[in-house]
């Protein structure tokens, strides 16, 4: 835990304000909401002999979706609420990315390398680059983790997880 | 004493090697994912499902419970130890755990909360022994429109009692429904909300948005908030854990009230948090001196940890007799039971005897096992702190990944997990809170189903909710609910007024 706490930094200037992102999060689950009632209307949000069509539960769930988003967004602009609460302050934020834009490209790599050499790549690239842990514990760490969900899950449990050429190369 | 019965046969489904051996290492697991920060109960359970999926039923509902307990008994660990509670409902266990382990007495503390949590799932398990199969043999009798009452209840009680901004409880709860809805319609077989994409053409899954909503966004959390572990160190002697045992029959009223309270609020749901505080707040106020509270008394570690346990026990009640959860990890392992082509609900007792009591005597052996095992291996696992979250975090979105693509073996499965791992983020920062979104989720599709096919048996009369006087009471139940907020600050108002 020692590696990420760094420097105390309470002054860092907020990247947003938590009441312009509730109004943005209103402001696209209304989107959201519109554009689900449309498909919901052109599904057929009427009865028919049998009942309820497929779209009608669905339409109605959106208008509640609707109504209380703009209940949202009403209710924060007339707020008197000073705009000093901050939603991530900029330090938060480069921690939050600092997971966050590995995980993303994890999930690319995935799809090319495979599960197995993708993780071994997060967990080494990780500790290393964020955590700045010694390399040799950092690339022993990920290599034993990898190997123990390979065997655990392609070989003890059966679970197909998707491969890339290395897995290819020793058979499997 | 059928129930009896029914429990010694459940015991001869479980033990087998295979089991047993399972048990443990869900134990073991649950241990580790609740000492873990960020992680906890439901997100434990949703990351590690995926290993269950080629088990047979019973073994895998027996380790993902066992996880659970095991979980439970973990962030009991975190709370004392490092006062950071894993669990909502581990807070109250802060206030006084944390002191006794600054005062050295952490061993005390520890013993404590691990038995009064045994003590509280204890008493919730025999609850569901002889309640679960009545309330199940009673809700055989029910139809599509009691169904949609009891589920229209559940949703209403969300928000009208809980302690969120209404309307973003409303948000939480139609957007989760929604999203259950996207896919294939189950009653008339037409796709809908899928814009012709393909991907969409199987609906979103439950574990997927779960994995994403508490996994990953946990993970950005943690990262976030920077915790910062300094911990005590803890071993637990057999004298320490036998004196607190001596000390226990005192504070028997405070472990009566608190299991009764954890119980009730257990069944109804969200309950667990709500449990603990309240649990917490009893014990102080009957107390003679209640300055003592929150310097490190070990009524204050008794009183929620057996509230809570207690009440996230009995939460598996009406998961199980009715096929409703009780909290988020009960909704999550409704999901698992779903996985496995087990409907839950009261069907469940008569058609899949094996796993439901099987799933029961589980409960029972878990918890003794789990809490001799939390007692013997403490300092193994508050040693599991030490190692660096720069290595966890990583691991951790490793077990997200495979577990959302376990599910249904798609890609696209780990992008949406991604997305609502974001969105989770996001969502518990702005206020919205999580459980009713994965309630709705769940239940949405069996939730509409049942309306419509009420609907089409009355001919599209409303009144069918008011047809008897069991579903007309559930549904005039849940309207009241809804608007209860409107309701007490009328009744206030009007109060004010005469005053």
């Amino acid at each position: 835990m020692a590696q990420l706490q760094d420097e105390p930094a309470a002054d860092s200037p907020p990247v947003a304000h938590t009441r312009s992102i509730d109004i943005a999060v209103s402001v696209v689950l209304l989107a959201l909401a519109g554009l689900l009632a449309f498909d919901n209307w052109r599904t057929g949000m009427g009865w028919d002999e049998t009942g309820p069509k497929a779209g009608y539960f669905p339409f109605y769930l959106s208008l509640i979706l609707a109504g209380a988003s703009i209940y949202g967004i009403v209710k924060e602009l007339r707020a008197r609420r000073q705009l000093t609460e901050a939603f991530v302050r900029r330090d938060a934020l480069m921690r939050v990315m600092q997971v966050l834009a590995p995980t993303i490209v994890f999930v690319l790599l995935l799809q090319w390398l495979g599960l197995y050499v993708a993780s071994f790549l997060l967990i080494a690239g990780f500790m290393i680059f964020v955590g700045h842990i010694a390399a040799w514990k950092s690339v022993l760490t990920a290599l034993i983790f990898s190997v123990v969900m390979f065997v655990t899950f392609e070989i003890a449990f059966d679970v197909i997880m998707p491969k890339g050429p290395l897995e290819a190369l020793l058979g499997y | 004493m059928e129930a009896f019965e029914l429990l010694l046969y459940g015991f001869g489904v479980l033990l087998t090697w295979k089991t047993l051996a399972l048990m443990m290492l869900g134990l073991v697991l649950g241990i580790f994912v609740g000492v873990l920060p960020g992680l906890g109960g439901p997100n434990g359970v949703a990351i590690l499902l995926p290993l269950t999926f080629t088990m047979d039923p019973t073994s895998a509902i027996v380790m993902l419970s066992c996880i659970y307990w095991g979980a439970l008994f973990g962030g009991a660990i975190t709370s004392i130890l490092f006062n950071i509670p894993g669990e909502a409902w581990s807070v109250a266990t802060t206030f006084d755990g944390y002191p006794m382990a600054q005062q050295g007495k952490a061993a005390e503390a520890l013993t404590a909360a691990f038995t009064s949590s045994f003590i509280g799932s204890l008493v919730a398990v025999l609850l569901i022994t002889f309640l679960a199969p009545g309330i199940a043999s009673f809700a055989l009798r029910f139809g599509p429109p009691e169904f949609f009452s009891v589920y229209l209840l559940t949703f209403c009680s969300f928000v009208g009692l809980g302690r969120e901004d209404k309307h973003k409880t409303l948000i939480s709860m139609s957007l989760g429904l929604l999203l259950a809805g996207v896919g294939m319609d189950t009653v008339s077989g037409q796709l809908r909300m899928t814009f012709g994409w393909s991907e969409l053409f199987r609906g979103i899954n439950f574990l997927v948005a779960v994995i994403g909503l508490f996994g990953i966004s946990e993970i950005l959390l943690t990262m976030e908030e920077r915790l910062a572990l300094r911990g005590h160190a803890a071993a637990i002697s057999l004298r320490v854990v036998l004196r607190v045992w001596m000390e226990m029959p005192r504070y028997w009223l405070t472990l009566v009230r608190s299991s009764i309270i954890g119980c009730w609020l257990g069944i109804t749901p969200g309950g667990a948090i709500a449990a603990s505080f309240m649990g917490y707040n009893l014990a102080k106020r009957f107390a003679k001196d209640k300055e003592s509270f929150g310097k490190g008394r070990i009524e204050g570690v008794f009183a929620p940890e057996t509230a809570a346990h207690a009440s996230g026990t009995s939460a598996l009640l009406p998961m199980l007799a009715l096929g409703i959860p009780g909290s988020g990890t009960a909704a999550i392992l409704l999901g698992g039971l779903m996985v496995w082509g087990l409907n839950p609900g009261p069907l469940l007792f008569v058609e899949h005897k094996n796993f439901v009591w099987g799933l029961i005597a589980s409960m029972y052996l878990g918890n003794v096992v789990g809490l001799v095992l939390v007692l013997s291996t403490v300092p193994i696992f508050a040693s599991v702190l030490r190692v660096p979250f720069a290595a966890i975090a990583p691991m951790i979105v490793v077990s997200c990944a495979i577990g959302a693509f376990a599910i249904q073996n798609a890609m696209f499965d780990v992008w949406l997990m991604l997305l609502f791992g974001v969105v989770g983020y996001v969502f518990k920062k702005i206020g919205i809170p999580l459980a009713p979104f994965t309630l709705a989720l769940v239940l949405g599709n069996r939730a509409e189903d049942s309306f419509r096919l009420s609907m089409i048996g009355s001919g599209g009369d409303l009144r069918v909710f008011w047809s008897n006087s069991l579903v007309g009471s559930i549904t005039t139940l849940a309207l009241i609910l809804l608007f209860w907020p409107l309701i007490s600050a009328g009744w206030s108002r009007l109060r004010g007024k005469t005053t």
